[in-house]
């Protein structure tokens, strides 16, 4: 790794100044994706503000029928919340599902979305859910923040500062995941909104995406056997030693159906 | 060099550290601290694994000025003089280890599945052990040290 300068942030407008205020700076949620990069010397910022002492930006909130979570609320608080499990099971159980218990006590929701890696889970859950991300300058709607391979909307130093989810009449995710590092080969969140059907996919392609066809599938009726026989087109899905594209779109099928019958 | 400032084990120490020190090389080199190994370094195996705060963390991904003003326990801070910790014990009795290299992560990932849940079931274990890699064991018998280890904290042998 590279050095740089650390700070410590107090305040999500101190973290703001010190990110606006260095040459190459960072900010830094939980690490579990920034220090791997730092180690591989696949990045070199001069600073890194760390938001882990910034209380502001942990804790859960649920009212008038919201989830609302602090950015840096980290996978296990996500995951062993009763107020979460009551009004949407569906997210809590992706959080608990996320890395390894480790990676659950120190990775965050912020950290998660902010990076966007393809195969994470949080993005299939905001997009599936039709979420709204908050950050320190305007809100915005998780079908406009994704926008591609580790990429956001979020602007230059632009910092996430919670991540509010309509709770839903139903929702399950679904995910066939890496065996050694957990992230999703694919995963599915499928989602009754009051806004319809939604059908967020993660793991197959570049970034997060809605399958438009299964969506209008399930508006049809809410069943698994509506999804038999569909797939996702494998044009532009991922390829690696894990998985073809032509596996990971037979996946998109599978796990979509799991999901549709897991909101039971 | 920023200077930091921690409680491991139960003692104030401090030193100097370069911003990039993880905290697996301050508590190994600075504080000579060996029992925490290095495994991976790459936040997969589990055999760097010590309590931040009473939490479970990789401490090869982390970085030592992020623990100022931390309590930080490694597996040197569980035996009370001679008398090993009821997980430790687990482990010896249970045949827990071969190489033993593996041992000190997963005994302090054990303890924060025991400080969560006294009586984790097989299952439980085995799915909480996702971050702990070992390579002689099959895994059958660190299963059962665990089990073993929870339920004797639980009769009120230690913990």
């Amino acid at each position: 790794m590279h050095d740089f300068t650390y700070h410590a942030a107090s305040s999500v407008a101190d973290a703001a100044a010190k990110v606006a205020g260095g040459e190459d700076a960072v900010l830094m949620a939980g690490g579990m994706t920034l220090l791997p990069t730092l180690k591989q010397r696949l990045a070199q910022p001069s600073d890194v503000v760390d938001l882990s002492g910034v209380a502001d930006l942990r804790g859960i909130r649920v009212e008038g029928g919201a989830v609302t979570v602090g950015a840096m609320t980290v996978h296990d608080a996500v995951a062993n919340s009763p107020e979460v499990a009551a009004a949407i099971p569906a997210l809590a159980a992706l959080a608990g599902h996320i890395g390894d218990p480790q990676v659950r006590n120190r990775g965050t929701i912020g950290g998660s979305i902010a990076n966007n890696d393809p195969a994470a889970d949080y993005p299939a859950a905001l997009v599936g859910l039709g979420a709204t991300v908050c950050t320190d300058r305007r809100e915005i709607a998780a079908d406009e923040f994704f926008t591609g391979m580790f990429e956001t909307a979020l602007d230059e130093g632009e910092i996430v500062t919670s991540v509010r989810f309509p709770a839903p009449a139903a929702a399950a995710y679904m995910k066939f995941p890496n065996p050694a590092s957990r992230y999703a080969i694919v995963g599915v969140f499928v989602a009754r909104t009051t806004g319809g059907v939604r059908v967020a996919v993660t793991g197959a392609a570049s970034c997060v995406y809605r399958e438009s066809a299964m969506e209008a599938a399930l508006e049809g009726g809410f069943s698994a056997s509506a999804l038999d026989g569909m797939t996702a087109s494998a044009d532009d899905l991922n390829e690696d030693i894990h998985a073809s594209a032509e596996y990971r779109a037979h996946l998109v099928g599978v796990m979509a159906r799991r999901a549709v019958a897991a909101c039971g | 060099m920023p200077t930091v400032n921690m409680n491991v084990n139960g003692e104030a120490v401090s030193g100097e550290v370069e911003a990039r020190t993880l905290l697996v090389q301050f508590l190994r080199e600075k504080l000579r601290l060996t029992g925490t190994h290095v495994g991976c370094d790459t936040s997969q195996c589990g055999a760097c694994v010590v309590h931040v705060d009473g939490v479970s963390a990789k401490s090869c991904t982390m970085l030592a000025v992020q623990c100022e003003g931390a309590d930080v326990t490694t597996i040197e801070g569980l035996a009370d003089g001679d008398a090993l910790h009821p997980m430790q014990e687990a482990f010896r009795d249970n045949h827990g280890l071969q190489c033993g290299f593996c041992t000190p992560g997963m005994i302090m990932s054990a303890l924060d599945l025991a400080r969560r849940n006294s009586a984790p079931s097989e299952q439980e274990v085995r799915e909480w052990l996702e971050g702990n890699i070992c390579r002689c064991t099959g895994y059958h018998n660190i299963v059962k040290s665990i089990m073993a280890g929870a339920r004797a904290m639980a009769a009120g042998q230690g913990g």
